[in-house]
């Protein structure tokens, strides 16, 4: 059965529990003369939670799980003759898949037309031509057994399906009689659905966390199936970047993470200050006024998508900085360099540190300030002796937030750094960054067992772990200086 | 209005010559909040090295004419003060008067203890550094000792100065606020409610303290709390509707008052 159909059953029994619970609470205590120890609503509630909730788990459970068993049942019924040299038995598998899913579609076409095909009568003669006239192409010829395996998967899927509805509903069912059985006046409904709310909202956050260490698994195994192919020593201390599609490549990521740094270090150079400045005049100086027209005014430039950012580079500051700067200079003669991106970068995280600075000078509480007007200290001094020492852990927060994301910036280093990989002290030269040979690994057409581009996953990695890092040092820092002001 | 003042004067019982000059005395003086008038037409002479108490119930502007001592008002945007205070003769309100400067001769402790997330040290430190009053770190460290004697903390502190000052209990932190402001060597202490968030004991601390400090300063402080007027000040005022009901002596105030609205106030009639 169709997993909505399931899903829609599921709520029609749950608001049926919903109300005959409440209606059997009702009665019953009319009946005992005993006191709901609840609003009767929550007896209906206990009724329809037990009713959907596990259900609706065991659903997502078997949807996840099923796959993967019915795929290892069929997997083993293909011989590795079928298997052409030099492809995967993943190959393969997803040929066995589409068939498996053309079938289908083949007999539902069939059933149309009236003739009821039984689908042990589908026979293997020029099963190619016919799935592709339901749409299914195939690259070439099926061999029998995989065609055998399709027929096996699609056997497989459909059982499971019908097993996963039969079970579903039964939970549905057995789990809501129990519960409504239960329903007494003196039954605490309201501390049971109070728990299920509970659950619920360990549940969202436990999505998120998992989420997390899936992705930084899948990072891990790909990262040790790089390892495999590519010393570890020359990857993190070689001073060379040079991928080659042949094979022989030199994947030193030292360049790559000096791109990253440099960039981020000048974009912070440029944010910091300005974003600092406008956080103290904004929160102190300016008028009601003045405060609601800049502050939204600013916030803009957090909503400029990057891309645009990159093209203000790429035409405007690249070879501003280098028909001024760099050729007077005798630096450079490349419109692609750090410095171009660093600003650029930089302008684009001024409203992280400005906007948020802000949010947490303004929670300095005033009776600070008061304390020290009242010791007869100007403004200024207050503002930097008092409340900014107040608001420190919150800005360095703050500026550590404006660099994680300047350090996973992709397009403005694309548009205005260049792509070359390179040491360099100069920041008129073009050099590139971590995350924008993540791109250039991944893209295109390299297969994809291959260190170069395997490659990927251990920058994505390195890169999370130096991310993490700064995350660590930023709650060490805000934990060590934090200042109660109660 | 004119009626008051003459009571007030008539009222004024001569003491020592030494007490004859006002340190602070405010004529005419009106408070406006936008619109809403505040403080209307309050005129008051404070003595010097006495505690003067200002009692009433809320909203009467008590602490609106204690900010309007050192021009605390002026941090706030809509708020207008008229007429005229005095500290020593000086107008306040003049314009050649660099409010900053005068808050340095006139401190202030605040309702809740307010100490700065900074060290016990660094707190009493704050005020004389920024003034300038000490040239070397061994004289400020003779300053911030003597402050925090002075304000009964060091006993408590002395061997932990380096750690923070948002640390220290409700009653401490008070105590190194007052601490604060007594380490810029003001002349006027004003104290708003300065142990409405204290517990009894910490309360009697800080009230001891100020008995003490009236030696060496002019202390102006708001309070709820009639047996604490009745216990630290000298002289009591009575504000009521923005106006100054009376002021009188605490002893005469709080036995016979002139005034039937004290009267009933003292005797939890309102407020």
């Amino acid at each position: 059965m169709d997993v909505g159909f399931i899903i829609l059953i599921l709520a029609v029994l749950a608001a049926l529990g919903h109300v005959v619970g409440r209606r059997r609470a009702l009665a019953l205590a009319a009946k005992s003369g005993v006191k709901l120890h609840s609003l009767p609503g929550y007896y209906g509630q206990t009724v329809a939670l037990f009713t959907a909730v596990p259900a609706f788990v065991v659903l997502v459970a078997w949807l996840f799980v099923q796959p993967g068993i019915v795929e290892s049942r069929v997997s083993g019924m293909i011989p590795d003759s079928v298997i052409p040299e030099g492809g995967a038995r993943s190959l393969v598998m997803s040929d066995v898949r589409r068939i498996a899913g053309g079938l289908d579609a083949v007999l539902a076409r069939d059933g149309q037309r009236g003739a009821d095909v039984p689908i042990e009568a589908l026979d293997f003669n020029n099963i190619r031509g016919r799935l592709a006239e339901v749409g299914v192409a195939l690259g070439g010829d099926v061999p029998s057994e995989v065609f055998e395996a399709a027929k096996a998967f699609r056997e497989n899927s459909r059982t499971g399906n019908l097993m996963m509805t039969v079970v579903v509903l039964a939970v549905a069912v057995v789990l809501g009689m129990l519960a409504y059985r239960r329903i007494e006046p003196e039954l605490r409904a309201r501390n049971i659905s109070e728990s299920f709310v509970k659950s619920l909202l360990l549940g969202a956050s436990l999505v998120a966390i998992l989420t997390t260490i899936g992705i930084v698994g899948s990072l891990i195994v790909e990262t040790f199936e790089f390892f495999q192919r590519y010393p570890a020593q020359d990857f993190f201390f070689s001073t060379v970047w040079n991928p080659q599609f042949r094979g022989g490549s030199d994947l030193g990521i030292l360049p790559l993470l000096w791109g990253t740094f440099y960039v981020s270090i000048i974009s912070l150079i440029v944010a910091v200050p300005l974003g600092l400045l406008i956080a103290v005049y904004l929160s102190e100086y300016a008028g009601p006024a003045t405060r609601g027209i800049v502050k939204p005014a600013i916030e803009v430039l957090a909503g400029i998508p990057t891309i645009v950012y990159g093209l203000f580079a790429l035409v405007t500051v690249g070879p501003f900085l280098r028909d001024w700067l760099a050729q007077p200079l005798g630096l450079g003669t490349s419109s692609s360099s750090v410095l171009t991106a660093g600003l650029v970068m930089g302008i684009m995280i001024i409203p992280f540190v400005s906007s948020l600075s802000d949010d947490i000078i303004n929670a300095v509480p005033q009776a600070l300030r008061d304390g020290s007007y009242g010791l007869g200290a100007t403004q200024s001094e207050t503002i930097r002796q008092v409340v900014l020492p107040a608001a420190l852990p919150g800005i360095v927060g703050a500026i550590l937030l404006a660099a994680s994301r300047a350090i996973g910036e992709t397009m403005i280093v694309v548009l205005g750094a260049g792509a070359a990989a390179k040491l360099d002290l100069n920041p008129f030269e073009a050099m590139t960054t971590v995350t924008v040979k993540i791109v250039s690994q991944l893209t295109g057409d390299t297969e994809f067992g291959s260190p170069e581009t395997l490659v990927a996953f251990a920058l994505g990695l390195t890169l999370f772990v130096i991310t993490l890092g700064l995350n660590v040092l930023a709650l060490y820092i805000v934990r060590k200086y934090r200042e109660q002001y109660e | 209005m004119m009626n008051n003042i003459s009571t007030t004067m008539t009222t004024t019982p001569t003491k020592a010559p030494a007490m004859n000059e006002p340190k602070i005395s405010a004529r005419n003086v009106q408070v406006y909040y936008g619109e809403k008038h505040a403080i209307k037409d309050v005129n008051i002479d404070i003595r010097p090295r006495s505690v003067t108490a200002f009692i009433g119930p809320s909203g009467c502007g008590k602490s609106t004419f204690l900010r309007c001592i050192n021009r605390m008002n002026d941090t706030i945007a809509n708020c207008r003060v008229e007429g005229n205070i005095s500290i020593d003769s000086e107008n306040i309100y003049d314009p050649k008067v660099d409010p900053v400067q005068l808050r340095a001769k006139v401190g202030m402790v605040f309702q809740k203890p307010n100490p700065f997330p900074k060290s016990i040290y660094e707190n009493v430190a704050y005020g004389p550094r920024i003034h300038g009053l000490a040239r070397k770190k061994s004289e400020l460290d003779d300053i911030v000792s003597s402050a925090l004697q002075k304000a009964g903390l060091w006993g408590e502190v002395k061997d932990r100065l380096d750690s923070p000052g948002t640390g220290l209990s409700g009653g401490q932190q008070q105590r190194l606020c007052i601490a604060r402001a007594v380490a810029v060597s003001p002349e006027v202490i004003l104290m708003d409610e300065p142990c409405s968030a204290l517990d009894p004991i910490a309360t009697a601390k800080v009230e001891e303290l100020i008995h003490e400090l009236r030696e060496n300063f002019t202390i102006v402080i708001v309070t709820h709390s009639m047996q604490q007027a009745a216990r630290v000040s000298q002289r009591t005022a009575m504000f009521h509707l923005g106006n100054l009901v009376e002021e009188n002596d605490t002893d005469k105030m709080f036995t016979n008052p002139d005034d039937q609205r004290t009267q009933d106030y003292i005797m939890g009639r309102f407020g």
